[in-house]
């Protein structure tokens, strides 16, 4: 990570420009060329520390989304885990110490389409799918202020 | 609030994230069937409604150095959760608070929040510092690590943009 990189990230999780040439104006701000942090960006994509350049909607405002979990057996968690997976509502799914020990985030464009996800992976699993839809917010997203060593 | 089909379209399309190319949004316009100008003025509007809440670099906490991630989960009375919801919103580490429903018997936990540290150790101690700073030292909680990762990316919203024949 170089002192580019951590600037990009420091400066620029929210209040990316939105004009033609956003990677011009960041460049711009930070005294380098439009290249620069095009390639900067893209290797940042590639060794995974940059998952997009994009936007965070605010929850059930573009499509619906809710968080579910599973208790699933150690033995069987590795196939389950792909099953889920591999639904492309399925955005994140995660192992977590608990008793429910999957836990994955679906989203489609309405709550019947989360609903239809949730019962396919019921029955392709013969798996409780225990349903946690957001009901309030309390958070501002302003993007995470990371500490550097 | 509903999404016009234009709007619907761009957000299917922004799903993998805006192209790392000199102009990023007229490729977007191009898979959406929209104009440059009208994909800036979109989401500039949407930004400013609320309906996006930030525009910029995503990134993977994990790979950062932040490997400890913890889904921390807590009862809180419901007159109550809305106060300690906010409150625990205000920390730099927390960088998701909701509030979600009891599953009773399953699920006893109705606030959830995402907390992120360099380690476990660090993650326990922010842990204690929310339940201290608000007021929710007396809450039953739990703190779920995550122990693998098996898929994390931006959502896709089933409504697939038209694919692209060439990209200038």
């Amino acid at each position: 990570m170089d002192e580019l990189d951590k600037k990009m990230i420091d400066g620029f999780q929210r209040g990316v420009p939105l004009v033609e040439r956003p990677y011009a104006a960041i460049a711009e701000k930070l005294g380098v060329s439009e290249d620069e942090v095009i390639e900067a960006l893209k290797v940042l994509k590639e060794n995974g520390a940059l998952s997009r350049v994009g936007a965070v909607f605010k929850p059930n405002t573009v499509g619906h989304s809710t968080l579910a979990a599973m208790a699933v057996e150690p033995d069987r968690l590795e196939d389950v885990a792909a099953v889920v997976s591999n639904f492309d509502a399925v955005n994140h799914n995660y192992e977590r110490e608990h008793r429910l020990n999957l836990w994955f985030v679906v989203t489609a464009t309405d709550s019947q389409g989360v609903q239809q996800v949730i019962e396919d992976i019921e029955h392709m699993t013969g798996i409780k799918v225990l349903n946690l839809p957001m009901l309030e917010d309390y958070h501002l997203d302003l993007g995470f202020d990371l500490q550097w060593n | 609030m509903e999404l016009s089909d234009h709007e619907k379209r761009l957000v299917a399309a922004l799903g993998d994230g805006l192209p790392l190319v000199s102009r990023p949004f007229a490729v977007i316009a191009e898979q959406v069937g929209i104009s440059e100008a009208d994909v800036i003025e979109t989401l500039s509007a949407m930004q400013a409604d609320g309906r996006i809440k930030r525009f910029g670099l995503i990134v993977r906490h994990h790979e950062l150095g932040y490997r400890a991630n913890a889904m921390t989960v807590w009862d809180v009375a419901d007159d109550k959760v809305a106060q300690v919801g906010r409150c625990f919103g205000e920390f730099d580490f927390v960088t998701l608070c909701y509030r979600r429903p009891r599953r009773l018997p399953d699920w006893p936990y109705n606030l959830f929040c995402m907390v992120h540290g360099q380690k476990r150790d660090d993650v326990l101690e922010q842990v204690e510092q929310l339940a201290r700073t608000c007021g929710a030292d007396a809450a039953a909680r739990d703190v779920l690590f995550s122990t693998r990762r098996f898929k994390q990316r931006g959502a896709h919203y089933g409504a697939s943009p038209k694919k692209l024949e060439s990209v200038a």
